[in-house]
């Protein structure tokens, strides 16, 4: 039967989601307990303490869905946009470069790492 | 007409899932990068609450439920993580490197840039998560005091803008390995840049959405670090 199926992965994921909300309250560090949460299962998934079929259906559903999450909140800048609208440009334009120097930092970086990679590859073959 | 939006739960619940159904709609017919259904679905929300008048406490009193699920969202995204635990161990160097690197660039840019606009502390503490996927960015800027709405404005503007950009910028700066173009398009726009990297291949797809996790988890450690930069 599905239904318990579906039950058994929520259950998991609620419970997981508990014990990262629980570790952000007890450890003293700014990490929300949604990333405890996520390492946590990463984890458990690693040490095959849980299995990918015990989590995926429901997990991939509630991926697809995570859009709709942020509805709220967003619809919430009409509320805020008074108060930001002579800031707006700066803000703005602290997205736009700032998105541009994490893209050429990023893979530049990864570039470099990899074409010393393969040049020792290429040395131990010689 | 407000009281008895307030009321009901179920108003803005159905207005945010109403929207963001017509959002997808609209994607499916125009794929491209501006027809994103959360941008569709937040602008008819506000263009309806305006409309008629609405408090945005009415539809808030719906929505706001829907963000119990946040949590155990993030926690999902360890399953697409564990699913390429493969290419992560393959070029761990490669992908911690330039995603650690990336993130500082991140942070030291946008405390640069805000303290050349005389941006104050509350907008800088809301701007800093932006290159990160939308549940961990909400978590990190409330973490440090700033707004989650303007946080989630500059992570859409973040994530469309490097979803555009993505083919030019990589040129401009010569990325060429997939490898490397996947990494900076994760890392820079998180899930838009994503989907702009499954357009380039499955490789560029895998590795960005693998930089997704990775850099929201690198910016959860580093951002703490510069908060204390502007009060």
């Amino acid at each position: 039967m599905d239904t318990i199926k579906y039950l058994k992965q929520l259950t998991i994921i609620m419970a997981v989601s508990f014990v990262g909300e629980f570790l952000n309250q007890v450890l003293p560090l700014p990490v929300p307990g949604s990333v405890y949460g996520l390492v946590l299962m990463f984890l458990l998934l690693m040490t095959k303490r849980i299995k990918l079929p015990q989590v995926e259906d429901v997990g991939d559903f509630l991926i697809k869905m995570m859009p709709v999450l942020f509805i709220g909140p967003s619809v919430s800048l009409i509320t805020v946009a008074g108060g930001l609208a002579d800031r707006l440009v700066p803000i703005l334009a602290v997205c736009i470069i700032s998105t541009m120097v994490v893209m050429a930092v990023t893979g530049l970086t990864a570039q470099a790492v990899l074409r010393q990679k393969t040049g020792r590859k290429d040395k131990t073959h010689e | 007409m407000n009281e008895i939006l307030q009321e009901s739960v179920y108003f803005g619940f159905f207005l945010a899932l109403g929207t963001y159904w017509i959002g997808l709609g609209i994607q499916k017919r125009f794929p491209y990068t501006l027809c994103n259904p959360l941008l569709i679905s937040t602008v008819l929300c506000m263009v309806i609450l305006l409309t008629f008048q609405i408090d945005y406490e009415s539809f808030d009193a719906g929505a706001s439920h829907i963000s119990y699920f946040l949590t155990p969202c993030t926690v999902c995204l360890a399953i697409p993580m564990y699913r390429q635990v493969k290419i992560l161990k393959k070029n761990l160097a490669a992908i911690l490197i330039s995603i650690v690197s990336g993130c500082l660039a991140a942070a030291l840019s946008i405390w640069g840039l805000c303290a050349l606009f005389g941006l104050d502390g509350s907008v800088y503490h809301s701007l800093q998560p932006k290159s990160v996927t939308t549940a961990i960015a909400i978590g990190v800027s409330e973490e440090l005091g700033g707004s989650g709405a303007l946080t989630i404005m500059a992570v859409v503007v973040t994530g469309m803008f490097g979803g555009i950009m993505a083919r030019v910028l990589c040129r401009l700066f010569h990325i060429k390995d997939p490898i490397a173009v996947g990494l900076a398009c994760g890392n820079a726009a998180h899930a838009m840049g994503t989907s702009k990297a499954l357009e380039f291949g499955e490789l560029e797809g895998a590795m960005s959405s693998l930089a997704v996790v990775v850099a929201g988890i690198a910016t959860v450690i580093l951002a703490p670090l510069f908060a204390g930069w502007i009060a």
